[in-house]
């Protein structure tokens, strides 16, 4: 099983790879699109702004790389931000893979934004991503901006307001929260995508 | 609903983890990733490596150690210690540290908060404060604490550093309070709460942990986000399983391990 990590110039993706290695997969780099391509599976690591990253993988000529890929696909954080249609965050169109708009999350005097810390999944959809989850698992999270909660949304999450925290459909997947970072449970979730029939 | 934080503070001295009282009189603590790992089986929510002699040598972390810890933890983690440039917070960071916590160049060149901000965004800056009650009455901050022989203080009001460090960009303030530092009385709730009030961004409270009901006081009084904490950990006083029951019996919300 080859994991081939999109390259596009996150901080601290290095993380992502570590994970993947803990779990016996070999993970990699790669900003070449044909390496992308032929990967088993794919995962769009992403910390920054959607704008920014939005305009790397342009530079990089991969946004039809990754709308192409049919291999199952793992947007983490702004990842998979970057799957639905635009972000509020810069006004930018994202890959359009999943329909809706991300928005930036409301904070108040007692509700922090950027939301950061661990936080409860809530699964609304069973799915074999979600194997091993149950209600109140805890996740770790740390974004601004978040995805709505469409019919393609297997779990959510509530800070003030309830969002998308894992979402799929087909090939196409995403967590908000930092798996590589959500101790058993983010193991768990990457395990499964690892599992899921290509 | 997101989980208030318990946050075991390694200090970090040639690779080692180190403990002292006030800030003084280092005693080993034991090997960086086996302590790490301990916390984490026993339930922390995150990881503050503090490399404690950096800033005052003028050096930067070593990297090596970072990546060593990036490897084998799976919860968050963040470094601190002599970090002054982009550069240097993109080595820490590519190292695999979630976040770079940013002190005495901070106050050197407060700027550095924003370039670090614009570079790779407010979740990865953490200001860290190290503040002390003067005989006026006012907290005011204090830099080079890593070195008692070189710790200076300022003219700089906490409080005033708090909303100066959130507008230039910071995501995280850590508020280590050094008047109630390693004496295990309590949090200083009076002082943070006092920032609580101004912080709009997650406050941790750091410095005079004692015993359970302390965690309590803090999260309770002061609505901080995450309470860091040392030697407690450290010397096995509070486990952090039984720490985490105490909290959640007090109607806390942590997260369940």
């Amino acid at each position: 099983m080859e994991v081939v990590l999109i390259d596009a110039g996150g901080a601290n993706i290095g993380s992502v790879r570590y994970a993947f290695e803990r779990l016996g997969a070999s993970a990699r780099f790669s900003a070449d699109p044909a390496v992308i391509a032929a990967a088993d599976r794919v995962v769009l690591p992403g910390v920054g702004a959607a704008a920014a990253a939005m305009a790397r993988l342009h530079e990089l000529g991969l946004e039809s790389c990754v709308r192409d890929l049919c291999q199952p696909l793992l947007g983490v954080c702004l990842g998979m931000q970057l799957l639905f249609d635009s972000s509020e965050e810069g006004d930018v169109d994202c890959l359009g893979l999943l329909p809706g708009r991300v928005r930036k999350l409301q904070g108040s005097p007692t509700l922090r934004v950027p939301h950061m810390g661990w936080n409860t999944l809530e699964p609304v959809l069973d799915d074999a991503l979600l194997d091993g989850v149950s209600a109140g698992d805890s996740a770790y999270f740390v974004h601004g901006y978040a995805a709505p909660v469409t019919c393609d949304t297997l779990a959510t999450s509530t800070h003030g307001e309830t969002f998308a925290a894992v979402v799929r459909r087909g090939n196409r997947m995403g967590a908000q929260f930092h798996p590589e970072r959500s101790a058993t449970i983010g193991a768990r979730i990457l395990e499964n995508f690892l599992k899921v029939p290509a | 609903m997101l989980s208030r934080r318990v946050i075991p503070c390694l200090d970090v001295r040639d690779g080692r983890v180190v403990k002292g009282v006030r800030f003084r009189d280092h005693v080993d603590m034991g090997d960086i990733v086996e302590l790490a790992l301990r916390y984490r089986d026993e339930g922390a929510d995150e990881l503050v490596f503090y490399d404690i002699t950096a800033s005052p040598e003028g050096r930067s972390v070593d990297r090596g150690w970072v990546e060593r810890v990036a490897r084998l933890i799976d919860i968050p983690f963040c470094v601190a210690g002599g970090i002054r440039s982009v550069d240097e917070a993109r080595a820490v960071l590519h190292a695999g540290a979630d976040k770079v916590s940013i002190n005495t160049p901070a106050l050197d060149r407060p700027e550095l908060i924003g370039e670090l901000a614009d570079a790779f965004g407010v979740q990865c800056v953490v200001v860290g404060i190290d503040s002390l009650r003067d005989q006026d009455g006012e907290w005011r901050v204090r830099q080079y604490t890593g070195d008692p022989s070189r710790t200076r203080a300022l003219a700089r009001r906490a409080l005033d550093w708090i909303v100066e460090a959130q507008d230039r960009g910071a995501g995280e303030i850590v508020l280590n309070c050094m008047g109630s530092d390693g004496v295990r009385s309590g949090y200083d709730i009076e002082q943070l709460a006092a920032a609580r009030a101004l912080c709009r961004v997650p406050l941790v409270a750091s410095g005079g942990a004692g015993d359970a009901t302390h965690f309590v006081d803090v999260f309770e009084k002061a609505d901080v986000d995450g309470a860091l904490a040392a030697s407690v950990f450290h010397s096995g006083s509070i486990r952090i399983p039984e720490l985490k029951q105490q909290l959640a019996a007090a109607g806390i919300k942590v997260r369940r391990v």
